[in-house]
């Protein structure tokens, strides 16, 4: 199936931008006809985009002439995939059990309480997204909680608004004054 | 070969083999909920069929697990007891209880293995499926996720046996759900509604659309006139729903059945079968005289009609602009009977005994009203007119044989192979080489077609057309191959049928469960039998009833009144 970039009649379809379909269907050319392809590609297409709505599965689809029940399949099973818009930071707070007695609970809580959304949510303006996540293997520094790639150990409820502030665009927070 | 012991008995089975069938072998049946051999669908997964195999520490699914050599298995201990009844209760604690009340109540695998197996209690607690949603969005299936067990045997069926891949397993562990991608209904998705997922499901979780009370209104209703025909493969399944052995033929006590319901006449769809032949035989030599699109592509099979509408649908100039006799036959009733018995065709009901469900939605279809109502108002499974049979209290087995009623019901013998695969083009090539030679087959059977290999070929001679090359396909999955190649452009073939449903029509997704193989084949036998041995006359032309209807209504094949009502169109649909 010849997939060319078709980025002008595209642009801004869904949210994304001509530049994000162009990249999109890179990514889909690379791993074409490649055994296997489906998961690395849906990847690094959440990469590009955050995350994977119908409009971008069906473009994988397509592209690799694969099932669309077979790319939501594959989207829904795996956790790390999401069909919903990722917020521009990612908070994932552990709750594995060694995180879960030291606190981890209240963390979560006061966050959604904070970001006024739920596990799995993304904040009306897109700063941040909320995740549970079962153990990071760092039990050790529990309660653990990771904004995109910063690990932050032992995490206290009354440090978790000076934390949300580091990851802010501006002054203009989104209700995370307390 | 491999020698191991089984409950004690020493057996010798080939390498390879599993425990499950090594078992089978000497006897035993170990109970499945989620292997389905018909299929090749053994994920492993429901646990109900493990065994214990000394000196392993853990219980074995026996129906993936291969035998070894000197190994011991115990299909029947203590702990293989309890941990079928452990694996069944929990099945059934997220289960619905309301047996009683289903659609597969006395048909189900869940509830049979229940039995067998002896479950007494539920120890865990119990799901609540209160604010459950039930897909009845197709006119064809209805889909009750809250009594799936997961086995995903329709997603094999789907994906593997008709390569339609509508249905996927969505999330994982307790979320997880059988659905149509994106998680829409079926008539939103790619769902071509033949049913063979409902064939396979061991439970209530996809069933057929019951319409067997509206049936019963209309019977009661003193001002209807309610007709009824019955696809060919009907008769070679029927006598399965009372318990005769597959592949009775049952043509004569299914016709008695049927006027002890109170229709008011019994035709048989194998008499629009016979026209069918007439109709699409004229238009294939027109194709081929003309040079029209070619391959011509049969069009009875209302499943393969809407999987070409979503997945082939630059091959819709391909398809024969055929009805299907179903529809040719609603037609038929309102404009052409209705006028022979001098009834208000908007008194004439018509009602379709099918094996297949998506001749529901055939039905359905905006454009099947060409005689001004309705062509076809009901349709009903082989299942459902086995429901009425048996609401009726009609002892079926002792009924005496009863004639069809004039003038829709007498057929040939091609009309009635319609059934299996193969058996439309068979059908076609004896009516196509008589018009074209102006005499009949030597031999009118051409075996080449007939059978359950998934792609068939053959060529015939015929006449000053020279060389004629077609091609049979059955089961989805295999058509795909086929359109593949006529994409690709290495087909050559001038005429090719298919069937949805694995086997034709005796396979269908309204056919009579529980399925095989085998009963696809002895069904067929039947119907060739019929053909061969029961009918006098054996070729589409020779029908005097057809003969009768083209001197007085239709005057000539592909004539205009045959365009109004007997040709149709079809549309684009996505993927």
């Amino acid at each position: 199936m010849n997939h060319e970039c078709k980025c002008e009649k595209k642009m801004g379809e869904n949210g994304f931008t001509e530049k994000q379909w162009c990249q999109i269907d890179g990514v889909i050319q690379k791993f074409k006809d490649k055994p296997g392809a489906l998961i690395p590609v849906l990847e690094e297409i959440q990469g590009i985009t955050g995350y994977l709505p119908e409009v971008v599965q069906r473009r994988v689809a397509l592209g690799l002439n694969l099932p669309l029940s077979q790319v939501y399949g594959v989207t829904t099973f795996y956790s790390f995939f999401t069909m919903k818009p990722r917020g521009k930071h990612q908070i994932r707070v552990c709750l594995g059990t060694a995180c879960h007695v030291r606190g981890a609970k209240r963390n979560m809580e006061h966050l959604m309480q904070a970001l006024n959304l739920k596990p799995g949510e993304c904040t009306e303006d897109r700063q941040f997204s909320l995740d549970v996540v079962r153990c990071l293997g760092a039990c050790g520094l529990a309660p653990v909680m990771v904004v995109d790639d910063d690990t932050h150990k032992q995490v206290k409820e009354a440090k978790l608004d000076q934390i949300l502030k580091k990851y802010e665009g501006g002054s203009d927070g989104n209700g995370s004054e307390v | 070969m491999v020698n191991l012991t089984i409950d004690n008995q020493k057996l010798q089975v080939p390498e390879g083999t599993t425990l499950l069938e090594a078992a089978h072998k000497i006897g035993i049946h170990i109970p499945t909920l989620c292997a389905n051999v018909e299929i090749h669908h053994t994920p492993g997964a429901c646990r109900v069929c493990v065994v214990e195999v000394e000196r392993s520490r853990n219980l074995v699914a026996s129906c993936v697990f291969p035998v070894a050599e000197g190994m011991k298995v115990k299909t029947n201990s203590d702990r293989v007891r309890r941990a079928r009844q452990t694996v069944i209760e929990f099945l059934l604690s997220d289960h619905p209880q309301d047996c009683t009340i289903c659609q597969k109540n006395g048909h189900c695998e869940l509830q049979s293995i229940a039995e067998q197996i002896g479950v007494r209690e539920i120890r865990v607690p119990r799901t609540d499926f209160t604010h459950h949603r039930i897909d009845d969005s197709s006119p064809s299936l209805i889909r009750d996720t809250s009594k799936c067990i997961n086995c995903l045997r329709c997603v094999t069926a789907c994906a593997e046996v008709q390569g339609v891949y509508c249905l996927t397993p969505e999330a994982r562990g307790f979320n997880c759900k059988v659905v149509p991608a994106m998680g829409t209904s079926l008539m939103d998705a790619v769902c071509v509604l033949c049913g063979q997922c409902a064939v396979v499901c061991p439970t209530g979780a996809i069933v057929e659309r019951d319409e067997v009370d509206q049936v019963w209104a209309v019977l009661e209703d003193p001002h209807k006139h309610v007709i009824v025909q019955e696809a060919p493969a009907i008769r070679a399944m029927l006598g399965e729903e009372f318990g005769l052995p597959p592949g009775t033929l049952v043509t004569g006590k299914m016709i008695a059945a049927l006027r002890r319901l109170g229709f008011d006449k019994v035709f048989d769809t194998n008499f629009t079968a016979d026209l069918t032949i007439i109709e699409e035989g004229h238009e294939l030599l027109k194709r081929l005289q003309n040079g029209g699109t070619l391959p011509m592509m049969t069009s009875c099979s209302p499943g393969w009609i809407k999987f070409v509408e979503h997945f082939y649908p630059s091959l819709l100039p391909n398809l024969s602009t055929c009805k299907s006799p179903q529809q040719m036959f609603g037609a038929l009733a309102k404009t052409y009977y209705a006028e022979f018995a001098g009834i208000d065709p908007k008194n004439i009901f018509v009602v379709s005994i099918m094996p297949c469900t998506a001749k529901k939605f055939e039905a359905s279809r905006p454009e099947m009203n060409s005689s001004g109502y309705r062509d076809v108002d009901v349709v009903l499974t082989a299942r459902e007119l086995g429901r009425m049979i048996r609401q009726a209290g009609i002892d079926f087995v002792n009924l005496p044989d009863e004639p069809f009623d004039a003038p829709m019901g007498q057929y040939t013998g091609a009309g009635t192979i319609f059934g299996a695969t193969g058996g439309v083009m068979e059908a076609a090539l004896r009516t196509v080489y008589a018009v074209v030679t102006g005499e009949n087959l030597p031999i009118l059977d051409i075996t080449p077609v007939r059978g359950l290999e998934g792609v068939k070929e053959a060529t015939l001679e015929v006449g000053r057309l020279g060389e004629v090359r077609v091609a049979v396909a059955h089961g989805l999955a295999n058509a795909r191959k086929l359109m593949d190649q006529i994409i690709e452009g290495t087909a050559d073939y001038h005429f090719i049928e298919i069937m949805a449903c694995p086997g034709g029509c005796v396979g269908g997704g309204g056919q009579s469960l529980p399925a095989s193989n085998e009963k696809r084949m002895l069904r067929a036998q039947a119907l060739y039998h019929d053909d061969k041995d029961v009918q006098r006359l054996r070729q589409s032309h020779e029908n005097p009833a057809v003969k009768q209807l083209y001197e007085t209504f239709l005057h000539e094949p592909l004539g205009e009144r045959s365009h109004q009502l007997l040709h149709t169109h079809y549309v684009k649909r996505g993927v």
